[in-house]
Formats: C-alpha cells, sequence, structure tokens
C-alpha cells in the first residue's frame, strides 16, 4: 500500500513507485493525497497490507514516519514494512530506521533499486516462514 | 588500471526530455511556413513572440525573486532582510503546509508539519511580523499561495493597513492558480466551482482596491514538476488562463479591466533550447487568444511570467552538481524573456536550503545578468531555425490539447474526470522509464556514480518552532475581540451562501483579517458552506 500522509501535495514520487511496483508484479493499492496516520494504519488493517509506502516531501517526516509505525505496531501489525522516500536528510533516515522502519529512498532513486528491496524483504520473510 | 566510461551519446535518446524528435540540424526549410511579421513581430509587438518590452532587459532586467520560508514569521523575516541585502530585488513568501491548505498552526493536522517547508502564518499578526522592517510600499511581494490565496491576501492587507501603507502602492501577486491545483499541486480547500467565485471575487475587489497587485499567477510550474512534458505545460498553463479569463466575464467584468493584472509562472526545466520555445510559444498564443476574446488595453494581451529553474531536474547525489544544472536553467529563462526568477539552491533535494546555497543561487542570476553579456540584446535567439521550429512545434501541440480540452467537455468536466492528472502521471511515468533503462542519463545518478559523498551541511528545522508559533498563536486569539471576530465571521458566512450576493468575499475577508481572525476559521467557514473537497486525491 502506498499513501501521501499529512498535508504533503507532492505526488509525483508516489505515482512512479506505485506503477514501478504493479508493473513488477506486486499488487498495489495507492489510497492518495492528505491521509492522516491513523486512517492509513485502518486502510492498512483493511487492506491486510504487507508493506506500506509513505512519501513525504514537506519536511514532517519525524513525526509522520513514527506516528504510523506507532498505530501499526498497536494494531497488530508489527510484522508489516513500513517504508517510504521523500525528501529526508541522512541523518533523520538513521534516526527513523533506528525506530523501526525500513529503508527510505531519496530523490533521484531508480525505482528497480525500490522493487528490488522489496523483493529482498518478501524472499526473507518467506524463506523465514518456511523454517518455522 | 583506470576505469573507463564507456558511454557514447549514440547509446542515449536524441528526443528532447518531453519526448519530441529532434532532426540532426535545422535548415530554412524548417520554418518555410513562418511569416515573420505575423507569427514574430519586433520584440514589443504583437504577438511577442520575441518578448514583452521593445528593450527587454535594457530597459529593465528581470526581477531576481528568490522564495523563501521557513519556520515562523520571525526566521522568515530575517532570511527576507538577508535575501534583500544581497541584491535581491523582490519578494516571494514560501508557506508551509498547514497554511497552504487552510489550517492554524495548532490544528491537529498541522502536527508534525509546522514551519515545515515554509513559513507558518496563522493571522494577521502573524503576517505583520514577517513582514516587520519592510516598507510594503517599497517592495513586491509574491505569495505561492491558491486554496486560501484570498485570506493570506486579506492578512497582506491588514497588515500594510498597520504600517500605514495606502492599498493602491501594494504591488505583488498572489498566486492563487487553484486549476493547476487540481491538475497537479494538490493543495485545496474547496472544490472547482466555489473556487471559482472567490476568484473572481479577488479580480473584483483589486481592480478597485490594489490595482497595481497582480491578482493570479496562473502556473505552469507545478504541472511540469509533477511530471508533464514542455507541450503539456504549456497547453495546460493556457487552458486555465482562458478559463479564469471567461469566468471572469461571466461574472459580469470587462475584459480589459482585469486581464492586465493576469501573470504566469512556468518552470525552466533542463532542456535548453526546447523551454526557450516554451516561452516564445506562449505569449504568441496568450496574444493572439486575448485578442479573440475582445481584448483592446494592450496590456490585456501581454504575457508577463515569472519562471523558476526545475526542482525536478536537481538530485539528491552530488548535489554541487545542482549549481550547473541550474546555470543553464537560468540562462535559458533568460533567453526566454522572463520578467522574473527564482533559481533554485543546490541542496534542495536534501532540505530547505541554506543561506551559503541561497546566496549561490542568486549570484547565479547575477553572474547571468552582469558578466554572460546575455541581458543587451533581446530575443537573441529569434530567428533560429532550430528555436523557431521548436517554438512552431509547441504551439501545435498546445492547440492539439485545447481540442482535447474541448471534446471532452471544457475545463470543468476534463478535470472532473481526472483527464490532466491521468496525461501529467503518464508523462512521468515515461521519463522515469526512459532513466532506469539508461536511454536518458542523468550524471551522477544513471551515469558516473560515485559512492558514499559527504552530505553538505543542510538547514534543519528546530522543532520547537512549532510550539513557539502555537503560543504565538494563542496570545493573538486571547487578545482579539471577540464580538468582532464573530460579526466578520457571520457576515462572511451569510455572503459565501448567498450566490447571488451584493458582498464580496474577498472585501469581508480582509474585515476578518483586520480584527485577527485567523486562517483557519475563515478557512472552516469556507468548508463548512462549500464542503470538503478529495474527489481527486487519489488519482
Amino acid at each position: 500500500m502506498i499513501a501521501k500522509p499529512g498535508l504533503d501535495g507532492h505526488d509525483r514520487g508516489a505515482k512512479v513507485v506505485a506503477r514501478a511496483l504493479a508493473e513488477s508484479g506486486y499488487e498495489i493499492v495507492y489510497i492518495g493525497l492528505h491521509q492522516e496516520p491513523d486512517a492509513i494504519v485502518q486502510a492498512a488493517l483493511q487492506e491486510d497490507a504487507e508493506a506500506v509506502g509513505l512519501s513525504i516531501l514537506s519536511g514532517a517526516h519525524m513525526t509522520l514516519f513514527p506516528a504510523v509505525l506507532d498505530g501499526l505496531r498497536k494494531n497488530g501489525m508489527s510484522d508489516v514494512l513500513l517504508f517510504g522516500g521523500g525528501i529526508v536528510p541522512r541523518r533523520d533516515i538513521d534516526e527513523l530506521k533506528a525506530l523501526g522502519t525500513g529503508e527510505i529512498f531519496t530523490p533521484g532513486t531508480d525505482t528497480r533499486k525500490i522493487v528490488a528491496y522489496l523483493d529482498a524483504f518478501f524472499e526473507k520473510k518467506l524463506s523465514a516462514l518456511k523454517q518455522n | 588500471m583506470v576505469p573507463l566510461h564507456p558511454i557514447s551519446g549514440n547509446q542515449t535518446l536524441r528526443t528532447t526530455i518531453s519526448g519530441a524528435e529532434n532532426k540532426p540540424f535545422y535548415a530554412p526549410s524548417d520554418i518555410a511556413n513562418l511569416n515573420v511579421g505575423h507569427d514574430l513581430g519586433a520584440p514589443g509587438q504583437f504577438p511577442y513572440t520575441r518578448g514583452i518590452h521593445e528593450s527587454m532587459y535594457r530597459g529593465k532586467l528581470w526581477t531576481m525573486r528568490q522564495f523563501a520560508g521557513f519556520g515562523t514569521a520571525e526566521e522568515t523575516n530575517q532570511r527576507f532582510k538577508y535575501l534583500l541585502a544581497q541584491g535581491q530585488t523582490g519578494l516571494s513568501v514560501a508557506f508551509d503546509f498547514p497554511t497552504l491548505m487552510g489550517y492554524d498552526s495548532d490544528h491537529p493536522r498541522s502536527k508534525g508539519e509546522v514551519g515545515r517547508c515554509g513559513v507558518a502564518i496563522s493571522s494577521t499578526d502573524d503576517m505583520e511580523t514577517l513582514f516587520a522592517g519592510i516598507p510594503l510600499d517599497h517592495v513586491s511581494t509574491s505569495m505561492t499561495i491558491n486554496g486560501p490565496a484570498a485570506m493570506l491576501f486579506a492578512f497582506y492587507i491588514a497588515a500594510a493597513e498597520r504600517q500605514g501603507v495606502a492599498l493602491e502602492q501594494l504591488r505583488g501577486t498572489i498566486q492563487n492558480d487553484i486549476l493547476k491545483e487540481y491538475h497537479a499541486q494538490n493543495s485545496w480547500l474547496v472544490g472547482p466551482r466555489p473556487s471559482m467565485r472567490i476568484i473572481t471575487d479577488i479580480f473584483k475587489y483589486a481592480a478597485q482596491y490594489t490595482p497595481q497587485w497582480n491578482t493570479i499567477s496562473i502556473s505552469g510550474y507545478h504541472i511540469r514538476e509533477a511530471g508533464s512534458t514542455a507541450g503539456q505545460e504549456l497547453a495546460f498553463t493556457l487552458a486555465d488562463g482562458l478559463c479564469y479569463v471567461d469566468e471572469g466575464v461571466k461574472a459580469g467584468l470587462q475584459i480589459d479591466d482585469f486581464a492586465p493584472r493576469l501573470s504566469f509562472f512556468f518552470d525552466v526545466h533542463i532542456e535548453f533550447f526546447e523551454e526557450i520555445a516554451k516561452f516564445r510559444a506562449a505569449r504568441r498564443i496568450w496574444a493572439r487568444e486575448m485578442q479573440k476574446r475582445g481584448a483592446k488595453n494592450p496590456r490585456s494581451l501581454l504575457m508577463r511570467t515569472h519562471a523558476q529553474t526545475a526542482g525536478v531536474s536537481l538530485t539528491a547525489q552530488q548535489p554541487e552538481n545542482n549549481i550547473v544544472r541550474t546555470a543553464i536553467e537560468a540562462l535559458a529563462a533568460v533567453l526566454g524573456g522572463a520578467q522574473s526568477l527564482h533559481t533554485n539552491s543546490f541542496d534542495e533535494a536534501l532540505a530547505l536550503p541554506t543561506e551559503k546555497a541561497v546566496q549561490i543561487a542568486l549570484r547565479t542570476q547575477q553572474i547571468v545578468a552582469f558578466e554572460s553579456g546575455v541581458a543587451a540584446v533581446a530575443d537573441p535567439l529569434g530567428g533560429s531555425y532550430y528555436v523557431e521550429a521548436l517554438t512552431d512545434r509547441l504551439e501545435r501541440e498546445c492547440y492539439d490539447y485545447f481540442k482535447r480540452i474541448e471534446d471532452a467537455g471544457g475545463m470543468f468536466a476534463a478535470l472532473d474526470a481526472g483527464f490532466f492528472r491521468r496525461e501529467i502521471a503518464r508523462s512521468s511515468f515515461t521519463y522515469q522509464t526512459e532513466i532506469m533503462n539508461k536511454r536518458r542519463l542523468v550524471v551522477g545518478v544513471n551515469a558516473y556514480e560515485t559512492e558514499g559523498g559527504v552530505e553538505p551541511p543542510i538547514l534543519y528545522i528546530n522543532p520547537k518552532l512549532e510550539a513557539q508559533q502555537t503560543v504565538r498563536l494563542a496570545r493573538t486569539r486571547a487578545t482579539r475581540d471577540a464580538l468582532k471576530v464573530q460579526a466578520s465571521l457571520t457576515n462572511l458566512e451569510a455572503i459565501c451562501r448567498d450566490e447571488n450576493s451584493p458582498g464580496n468575499i474577498m472585501a469581508a475577508l480582509v474585515d476578518c483579517a483586520r480584527v485577527n481572525v485567523t486562517l483557519g476559521e475563515m478557512a472552516d467557514v469556507c468548508r463548512k458552506v462549500y464542503g470538503e473537497f478529495n474527489k481527486l486525491a487519489a488519482v
């Protein structure tokens, strides 16, 4: 699931990534702009999302990523991958990853890199399931 | 062994970044249909292809106008003063997302967003602080604000009154281009129809009280940044502009009473010649279309335009390269004949710009203006086989789109059906795919990449500013006259509700601003009366 949290309107990246992932075989739901963290968590529940991608170019990433992460955990979705992209400085990316988000991709990222990242995540998840 | 980079021109596309074919060279046969008198004229003459002034930059250089805003009004006031001290000649305000969406800084939806992406302005008190020590009768101010444009304009007017400045002396621009918000930029308050009423009320108010104020800046910038081609940017922007003109006339205005106050705003992307041609084509089409609509005042025919270098062309990788990209784009804007220009700072793919980065961006314009020699001659590329052929091609593309919009039932039907959003998304994905397949090279991104690299020092917004701003807002609420606030809001609502009201929404908002009604309170009236608009959010 791909979403634009907060009030930010820049949706070029979100749409391009959603389409690139869809063309690589992922089932993608793009829930669109101006989504509040709670609404994103509820949508992830409803859609049974396995990964949630947030696109933030407004500088509000240090509020919105943790809010969604927290919501996912409180709703029993700790195993759902929260990743994202946007204008996010390296220092903040490190901090967010330490909190438990996945990768945050910055402008200029090759969409194949994002596909490869998700492929690796799901392969790992799958092999862990098999081992259990 | 030294690693070689076996990239040759042969492997990459020969089309422009907008996907148009380029011939190896251009010849007289490529402009055989060009009628110099009819299609070009001289600079300052109809159809203004070659520029809107005869003497162009000899008479008046373009305005160097850096878009700035972050934190609270105090921080941005300091940045404005810095920019003016560095030789900038006009101001341009970037607002944060809560302001752009019509929410006060203390609204729950504003949490984490206050002052992040621009300055937080919730009241006339904030606006007064923003321009403290800057005489509003001596600067021109551009405000990038759309959904709540009327509210922020009202704050500006009320702040000017507090400075003792007469309204007819105010010079500047509100972006106020709601159509491109629905196409691309996504900051809206209410739906298209009520927005058009507010906009035409602004036209009426400004014609009476602020005759030097540009009431709208019809913007292609955001359409392009959302991924459109040059042709789409040109076509959708001009279609929007003509829609505003037609709506103004429908609302009972004389075309020459408001058309001279319309201004434009285009992107300048990295595709050098195509961008120059875009500005030339835009002026020609606008002049002809306005003449067709019966404009008599020559000023109604002139397309005055701001330009900004392409944020989307900046890369987070090897960010110093962005200085070069911006210089190329700035040169294209000047060769295209823009009236004002913002040059992006090299660190903007990482964060809002530092003072140092902004200084380099401004110096880039000053070098183009004073060292390169390009300001000496109007439209120096006029008559170039290539540039004239590009200008014609873009004009044809534009009219093709006009026809498609008409076939889709006109502006509002096409907008409702998501036509513009889908066209832009399609182009955006095509471009991204070309980069991914290395058919198009971006230095540092998919060619000549380097590992690691040190991130330059970037601007961090102090998270404490949000709390300071909410305290400031609480003080404003606590010290105003509650009865006057209520009365002005009641009046605003009554005028909004009655489609045939003789009252003017803009005038009612100015009354609200004078007594420190906040942005969110005014916007809530509009949301209550007209309903919230979410229709295009996931298209």
